[in-house]
């Protein structure tokens, strides 16, 4: 576990979908920990909740996703429990948001400045001068030049627009930023820069980040921890390198090598066969069983808990004590085909 | 600034069409009942009357049709429009601008009173969404914006004039009063203006309701809402500006575009309550065969909606900064 | 031109997505409170209108009756200023205002298809006058047009009326029209059909026409609606023909007997009642209509957090 308090505990929290039959859970007892300036990357296909988690934590989620149960404490309160004044309170002082596509992010009918005064504003009585300086402020720090403060958002570049809304986030410098693929939107090229940038952010500020990704080598450069996560749980979390250098669970197996280094060896393209599951009636058991290379009889029947392996918590039967199979290494996925034999 | 240009490109084009439609209407129609009334002017009126209503009307000219309707235009722009039948001796244009005031008074006091509730009322209802108010709304003024005008006119009169004697019962002022600026006057004008701005409002507000209520649904589903909590803005704060101001520009256009509806609605209110403005005349003068004034009456109505959606327009321009660039 | 390879009925989508998108809208209609309110609303005036004769206890016509009586039990609503059966006379106007609605409806919806599909597809200078046409006819206010185009017109009767309601009732389902035609010009499937070499016009009619239904259904609806109100007061204003049966011009009748003042409401109420019914119907099941369309419209569960 990490040695300092954390200064975000998610524990078991489920969010669930209503609908006429049952509710559809996203997101299923999932269990996180964060530490102060900590830069986490959470994975995983479409569809897998990591979204849907992102929401849950910054407390947007709108009818008919609901938080069913659970905690997620920040700075020591349980932000699910908490009293709309008091999370309004918090909200972009102690966290912000950052989110995929600027051009919808940004409100088209105002201007960035106007923006950003509102979100000062919000929070703290300031004379106009120092809202006004604050803003140009933030804006340099991201490199726009101040004078875009007069701008709407529909006069500035793609990459420009993206840097605004991080400087938007980082107005108040909180403890905690949260992203939701904010470089999805943007070119490869743009997108390394924007990494680059926000890395720096980091060390400068020292904020906590969460971001989500379904690129898994874009943020394997730049996290310090990465998550894992299928079907609505969390499979592996652990130290960056550690993960990457040897995934343990077979999903997380599959997701690396399904990207190709362009410095390593050349090897088959591998994918991983079958898709992911419907989450209204998830598999039983453990839930990547149906499409696991290393399925063992008991994984369709009972749920696996976590184990931990040289700092990374991994969620397989593999890791039983006294499983036959104890071993799993990303080799063992080369030379299959998709029928996985 | 392009988007003016265009705007006031079809203001001007739809001025001629409808200066054409009056001009080609009296000449495509079979028979014409216009040359027995002329007959009656001679010696009466005016020799440039005569001869304006003449080219406006198509009788009696040597001219070709193409000088004919040059000197028709020529004439409107002018204002010599001829002499009133129904209201002999009257020249049209008096007669116009006399019925004009009435007319954007009442209908577009009201009009604007039920657009600016109704989208009020249509924000409120999407805001509160699962509750009773989104609830009960949207059928009842289904419902309700189904009963023509005029019904709803002649209920209120029913109503409200002759069952319970609030209201008088039709007409701008009481029928023994003069014109003046006094207070009992102002009084009067009230009264009489009451029902048929109340029936206008209720008629017309149910689309202004749920049209807003629409657009601002969609709109609450954008990413920059959902920005603006995350902000920890203000309720009151997203619900106007980041909400409500982007959810308007649809309905604006839209009341732009449904303005010829809702003007022909008021008319038929109008006509209803005896309320002497410009549809009320329009009738009269259908009646009475009175064609000049009829035709100077339709154009008016035309500028006056035409006047309002130009306005409609700029306060398009003045709200979505996009509109300023785009050409 | 080269033969195709293929030939056009393989390339051709199955009958079965279209079917299956028009079939979920109708299942989603029949599940829906308003549609089925509105459906039922036109089914009930649709079998009066069949069944008028059986369903009229008199000739509506007849002048037999006292004058201005009012409801009783001979006489369910009461008799006009000119002793004619107000009940009898509300049925058998059924026929005449649903077929004004109902006609003047398609056709207007026909118009609107007609130039705004075709706007979209001509494109350049012809997209830019028949947009320029349309925005003007929009705009010009409806009523005043019909007045002064009815007083011209010496004959008024059903066909004059559906001619006027026509012509001012097009221009806003055109532009709509005009805008989805447009969006689907871009579609795949529309290239796929320019490489196999098929004309513009199979085009727009196999192809784009078929997956803009729901807008046309939509836009009949509104145009049914705009018809009834239309038609309605055209006739109030005593420009359809004065002895005709029908509601509007039952109004006619009523104002110019002042049932109002004479105390016989009935025989204003009565047919009010009926319009309003008629076009809420199809307002309603247009709303229904938006609303099966547009998931993020539909009423709100009790899902408030």
């Amino acid at each position: 576990m990490i040695a300092t308090k954390p200064i975000l505990e998610i524990r078991d929290l489920v969010v669930e979908y209503r609908s006429e039959r049952e509710p559809v859970r996203a997101v299923d007892r999932v269990s996180l920990d964060l530490a102060a300036g900590e830069f986490l990357g959470i994975v995983g296909e479409s569809g897998c909740g990591k979204s849907t988690l992102l929401f849950a934590i910054a407390r947007l989620l709108a009818p008919p996703a609901e938080i069913a149960s659970g905690s997620i404490r920040f700075r020591g309160d349980d932000m699910v429990t908490m009293g709309d004044e008091d999370l309004r309170h918090i909200r972009w002082q102690n966290y912000s948001v950052v989110m995929q596509s600027a051009m919808n992010a940004l409100n088209p009918v105002m201007t960035i400045g106007a923006q950003l005064s509102d979100a000062i504003l919000a929070h703290r009585r300031m004379p106009q001068r120092d809202v006004r300086a604050r803003s140009e402020e933030v804006m340099r720090l991201v490199g726009i030049d101040p004078v875009h403060l007069k701008s709407f958002p529909h006069q500035l570049s793609g990459g420009m627009r993206q840097r605004s809304m991080i400087a938007m986030a980082l107005v108040f410098t909180p403890e905690l930023v949260i992203m939701d693929e904010p470089t999805s939107a943007l070119d490869v090229v743009a997108q390394r820069s924007l990494m680059l940038q926000i890395k720096e952010l980091q060390r400068k500020i020292g904020f906590a980040a969460i971001f989500v990704t379904h690129d898994m080598s874009l943020v394997s450069h730049f996290s310090d921890r990465l998550a894992v996560m299928y079907a609505g749980q969390v499979m592996e979390v652990g130290p960056t390198q550690t993960v990457f250098a040897q995934p343990r669970h077979p999903y997380s197996s599959g997701l690396l090598s399904s990207f190709p280094s362009i410095k390593g060896e050349r090897l088959p393209l591998q994918g991983i066969p079958g898709t992911p599951p419907e989450l209204a009636h998830p598999p039983s058991g453990c839930r990547f069983h149906p499409r696991c290379p290393k399925v063992m009889p008991h994984c369709k029947t009972t749920e696996p808990r976590f184990h931990e392996r040289e700092g990374v918590q991994v969620r397989c039967h593999l890791f039983d004590e006294g499983s036959p199979r104890n071993l799993g290494e990303a080799s063992d996925f080369v030379g299959m085909n998709a029928d996985g034999d | 600034m392009w988007y003016l240009v265009r705007r006031l490109e079809f203001f001007i084009v739809t001025l001629w069409a409808a200066l054409t439609v009056n001009f080609l209407l009296p000449r495509l129609m079979p028979g014409s009942p216009a040359e027995a009334l002329l007959v009656r002017f001679h010696g009466h009126v005016s020799p440039q009357a005569v001869k304006a209503m003449e080219v406006a009307l198509g009788i009696h000219t040597d001219q070709s049709v193409v000088q004919q309707y040059l000197e028709y235009i020529g004439n409107t722009l002018r204002g010599e429009l001829g002499v009133s039948v129904s209201y002999f001796p009257l020249s049209v244009a008096t007669v116009v601008m006399q019925a004009l005031p009435w007319t954007v008074g009442l209908v577009g006091t009201a009009t604007v009173i039920a657009f600016v509730l109704g989208t009020l009322i249509g924000m409120l209802a999407a805001w509160r969404r699962g509750g009773l108010f989104d609830a009960i709304l949207p059928p009842v003024f289904i419902v309700i914006s189904a009963f023509p005008y005029f019904w709803i006119a002649l209920f209120c009169l029913l109503i409200f004039s002759l069952t319970l004697n609030w209201f008088p019962l039709g007409f701008a002022y009481d029928l023994t009063s003069q014109i003046n600026l006094s207070w009992d006057f102002v009084g009067q004008v009230i009264a009489h203006a009451f029902l048929p701005a109340l029936t206008i409002v209720i008629t017309s507000i149910g689309g202004w309701i749920l049209t807003m209520r629409n657009t601002m649904i969609t709109t609450l589903a954008e990413d920059y809402v959902k920005m603006a909590r995350a902000k920890g803005l203000s309720p009151m704060r997203i619900m106007f500006m980041y909400a409500g101001r982007n959810a308007i520009l649809p309905n604006l256009t839209g009341f732009a575009m449904s303005l010829g509806f809702v003007i022909s609605g008021a008319i038929l209110v109008e006509i209803v309550f005896n309320y002497p403005g410009l549809g009320f005349m329009l009738l009269q003068a259908v009646d009475n065969e009175d064609f000049a004034l009829m035709q100077a009456l339709f154009l008016m109505i035309t500028l006056a909606v035409l006047v309002a959606v130009l306005f409609a327009d700029v306060l398009t321009a003045v709200l979505d900064p996009r509109t300023r660039e785009a050409g | 031109m080269a033969i195709p390879i293929v030939t056009a009925q393989e390339l051709v989508e199955p009958a079965e997505p279209r079917a299956g998108v028009l079939g979920a809208v109708a299942s989603g209609l029949l599940s829906n409170r308003k549609a089925l309110g509105g459906l039922a609303i036109l089914g009930v005036f649709a079998l009066v209108a069949i069944f008028a004769p059986l369903l009229a206890p008199y000739d509506p016509h007849s002048l037999a009756f006292d004058q201005l009586l009012g409801p009783s039990a001979q006489h369910l609503l009461g008799t006009t200023g000119n002793g004619q059966d107000i009940f009898s006379q509300l049925i058998w106007s059924t026929r005449e205002s649903l077929l004004l609605a109902i006609v003047a409806g398609a056709l207007a919806t026909l118009a609107s298809v007609l130039i705004g599909v075709t706007a979209a597809y001509l494109g350049g200078l012809w997209d830019h006058v028949l947009n320029l046409f349309t925005d003007v006819f929009l705009v010009i206010p409806t009523l005043p047009l019909m007045l002064v185009i009815a007083a011209y017109v010496q004959s008024h009767g059903v066909w004059t009326l559906i001619a006027v309601i026509t012509i001012t009732g097009w221009s806003y389902g055109a532009r709509q029209l005009r805008s989805q035609a447009l969006s689907l010009r871009n579609r795949d499937f529309l290239e796929a059909a320019r490489v196999r070499g098929e004309r513009t016009s199979y085009t727009i009619v196999f192809e784009v026409l078929p997956n803009m239904t729901s807008l046309i259904v939509a836009i009949f609806l509104g145009a049914a609606l705009y018809a009834v109100l239309a038609a309605a007061g055209l006739q109030f204003l005593g420009l359809g023909d004065n002895n005709d049966l029908s509601w509007g011009t039952m109004l006619f009748w009523a104002e110019h007997n002042g049932a109002l003042l004479a105390g016989a409401p009935l025989w204003v109420l009565a047919p009010g009642i009926c319009i309003a019914l008629l076009g809420g119907a199809f307002a309603l099941i247009n709303y229904a209509f938006d609303e099966v369309s547009n998931p993020a419209l539909r009423a709100a569960k009790r899902a408030k957090a």
